[in-house]
């Protein structure tokens, strides 16, 4: 099968999931996980609603309100289980949030260049002051084709759908991660803001990069084009192919795989 | 997984240091023959003992108040001292025969005083245990005409202007805690600022309280001449103590027809260790006086003391006058903090603004109190009251007491007041992007906070920023 050739042809190894379970409250999402992702790959997470994609997302970010329940997450061979969630942020690992969150009264410019320094530091590099980071954001603000204007506005506060999926963006272009997961970062765009966030993506591609592109759609993937595909279906990847997998599931639709049971209720 | 935040300890307090002065101490106890050794001391004037006389006369008719929302064990004012003074500090005396050890003690707390390493346009009065010690560039400001010196120095020097507006927006009969003050007040700030004067630097006074079991009563005075302007910051620290010490301060400023006061003050006394135990009790009476188109602008960031009862207030005296209220106050903790503003509509069209942020973490009790008077004669008379108060984690509380009274129906009065939770997910984002929680934390208070911090002077609004990150270390969980 392609994808074991993938695995132990390449020794680039820079994500590797193992057995994870994961749970919300009561509730078990994550049912055994295995995942590789190696550097310079891109790998497309899809599956019908419920199916743990976010959740999936959200554990890779360390967010606390998931607990983790089996299983071993490796990355660049540490423990990611064992790390905060600013050391992973620290580490290289960035989560482009699905519902980006607002804070009230904090300045975008003054946000972006705390999480900056932050990384800069985390890597032994100087921080930077502000005169330095502001051509640092105006080149970066071309990227995404964002308003410079947006830097003098609150986090996220008071922006539309597509602002806020665009800022999210123009922050994995400041920070440059290593590995970035992309939690469906497609829902709710127009065509142009897909192609703008698409094209964002696509710029931060090198060798030693790898994205995770969460999606239900295959939409996304006529933009940023996957290495892998796994599909996600109540808890477990059922299926796993190259690109045109995408383009299978969108024609046959997500009963395909998952044999027409429903996966989850809700979202 | 929120282990990491739990685990974080609470920063020290770090300015709980205790300085070693010889001091010269009135015995504890409280009568008249303290107060006429205080004024003796103080080689008062006759009108000061005999005003002192009628605030003592007249407090020991009173009663302690316990209508704030806050909770404490009486005080017994037969146990404090009234009276506590460096013996180094001699009147009169230049910034550089000043004792060195109470020169290194501002040091440490980041306030230099020596001429050559101060602060570019900043003047400061320090007061150590409610005595000046020194104010610092004295020259620049005579040459505009503008006096500013202890208020002992003012009694001294400046008599007629002590006489004229001393106890003229505070009466000494105003409450329990101002008649005290005004019976055993050990020393403060003065300023006066001359018509049409626009004072060209910050005047800043830093009040430390050092020695134990020992009151603090400070009073500051500031007048502002017609169309003239100030500003003028007050900075607060003391030691670590495991007893609680009473500060019953009074603050009055005078702006006359045309003139314009800004008054901020950080506040950051001692406020008791985790268990509440020790801490400052802060209870001040602020006021200002406001006549025609006058302008008076109270800033506060109270983050320190174990109890705080304080309610800044301007009365619009004047037509057209202006009062402006912008406070942040933070706790955590036990500690408690009831207050406020008092907006007094007395004269034609005068308006009010009232901004209030209130932070709650820990075990911590915050509440605004607010009066809103808008007299018959006050035609035209505009209000505005914004009142926001944030919860860091669930075992701490939030009021508001807003009180309104009209007696113009020509005057508009609004009050907005909201409630919210710092969100677990807001914190979650920050550290996704690499932050530590206490970053976290510090920046979205900071942002709830913007609309008060950015009308501080610059630097200090970057204290006031730092200093509620401190604050609140340790309080998500």
């Amino acid at each position: 099968m392609e994808v074991q050739d993938r695995h132990s042809a390449n020794t680039n190894v820079m994500l590797e999931i193992h057995g994870l379970h994961a749970k919300v409250g009561d509730k078990e999402i994550l049912k055994g996980i295995d995942l590789t992702v190696n550097a310079g790959e891109v790998h497309a997470v899809m599956g019908p609603n419920g199916s743990g994609k976010s959740t999936l997302a959200q554990v890779l970010a360390g967010n606390p309100a998931y607990e983790v329940t089996a299983g071993s997450v490796t990355y660049e061979g540490r423990d990611l289980l064992e790390m905060q969630p600013e050391e992973r942020a620290q580490a290289g690992i960035f989560l482009a949030f699905q519902y980006p969150v607002e804070i009230p009264g904090v300045s975008n410019a003054y946000f972006f260049r705390a999480a900056y320094n932050e990384i800069r530091k985390a890597r032994g590099e100087e921080e930077v002051d502000p005169l330095e980071f502001a051509g640092i954001m105006e080149q970066k603000l071309e990227v995404v084709e964002m308003d410079p204007a947006m830097l003098s506005r609150s986090v996220n506060a008071g922006f539309s759908g597509g602002e806020k999926k665009r800022n999210e963006i123009l922050q994995m272009a400041v920070l440059e991660p290593k590995l970035a997961i992309l939690d469906e970062t497609d829902s709710g765009l127009d065509i142009d803001a897909l192609r703008i966030v698409a094209d964002g993506v696509n710029k931060l591609k090198r060798p030693d990069r790898a994205t995770i592109v969460v999606t239900h759609y295959q939409r996304l993937l006529n933009y940023i084009v996957p290495d892998v595909v796994h599909v996600l279906a109540n808890g477990r990847i059922v299926k796993s192919g190259g690109k045109e997998l995408a383009l299978e599931l969108e024609e046959k639709g997500y009963d395909w795989i998952t044999g027409g049971a429903p996966a989850g209720a809700t979202a | 997984m929120s282990s990491s935040i739990d685990s974080l300890v609470s920063k020290e307090y770090q300015y709980g240091f205790v300085t070693d002065v010889e001091a010269d101490t009135i015995p504890p106890g409280l009568n008249e023959d303290v107060i006429r050794l205080i004024s003796q001391k103080k080689h008062e004037p006759e009108f000061m003992l005999n005003w002192r006389l009628k605030a003592f006369r007249r407090w020991q008719t009173m009663q302690e108040p316990h209508w704030p929302n806050v909770h404490y064990e009486s005080i017994d004012y037969q146990k404090a001292s009234y009276y506590s003074a460096p013996r180094s500090v001699k009147p009169k005396q230049s910034l550089d025969e000043v004792d060195p050890e109470l020169l290194r003690t501002y040091e440490k707390l980041g306030i230099p005083l020596q001429e050559q390493k101060l602060l570019a346009g900043v003047a400061v009065d320090a007061i150590f245990d409610s005595v000046s010690v020194g104010t610092t560039m004295r020259a620049q400001l005579a040459e505009h005409g503008i006096i500013f010196c202890s208020l002992g120095e003012a009694v001294q020097n400046h008599p007629d202007l002590v006489e004229k507006y001393l106890g003229s927006v505070v009466p000494y009969s105003d409450n329990f805690f101002a008649a005290l003050n005004s019976a055993v007040f050990s020393d403060g700030s003065f300023v006066y600022v001359p018509k049409g004067v626009r004072c060209p630097i910050e005047l800043s006074t830093y009040f430390r309280i050092n020695a134990a079991d020992t009151g603090q009563f400070e009073r500051t005075l500031i007048v502002a001449d017609e169309g003239s302007y100030v500003s003028y910051l007050e900075g607060c620290t003391a030691p670590k103590r495991s007893t609680n010490q009473l500060h019953a301060a009074v603050v009055e400023l005078v702006a006359l027809k045309g003139a314009t006061i800004k008054y901020s003050t950080v506040q950051n006394w001692y406020a008791g260790d985790a268990e509440g135990r020790g801490g400052i009790y802060n209870f001040v009476t602020k006021r200002g006086k406001a006549f025609e188109a006058a302008k008076i602008s109270w800033t506060q960031v109270e983050t320190g003391s174990a109890i705080t009862w304080k309610y800044p207030s301007v009365i619009l005296q004047g037509d057209n006058s202006v009062g402006e209220f912008y406070s942040v106050a933070v706790v955590n903790n036990r500690q408690q903090a009831d207050t406020g503003t008092k907006m007094l509509h007395l004269g034609k069209n005068t308006r009010s603004n009232i901004v209030s942020k209130g932070i709650s973490a820990g075990h911590g009790n915050n509440s605004y109190r607010g009066r809103v008077y808008v007299g018959p004669k006050a035609t035209g008379a505009r209000n505005y009251t914004q009142c926001d108060s944030m919860l860091v984690g669930n075992k701490c509380g939030a009021h508001t007491f807003p009180y309104i009274e009209v007696k113009n129906n020509t005057a508009q009065v609004e009050h907005e007041a909201s409630t919210s939770k710092i969100g677990e997910d807001q914190i979650f984002y920050l550290k996704q992007r690499g932050l530590s929680a206490e970053q976290a934390v510090s920046m979205i208070v900071s942002g709830f906070c913007k609309e008060v911090f950015k009308e501080l002077p610059m630097e200090f609004a970057l204290e006031a920023q730092q200093l509620l990150g401190i604050t609140l270390e340790g309080s998500v969980g």
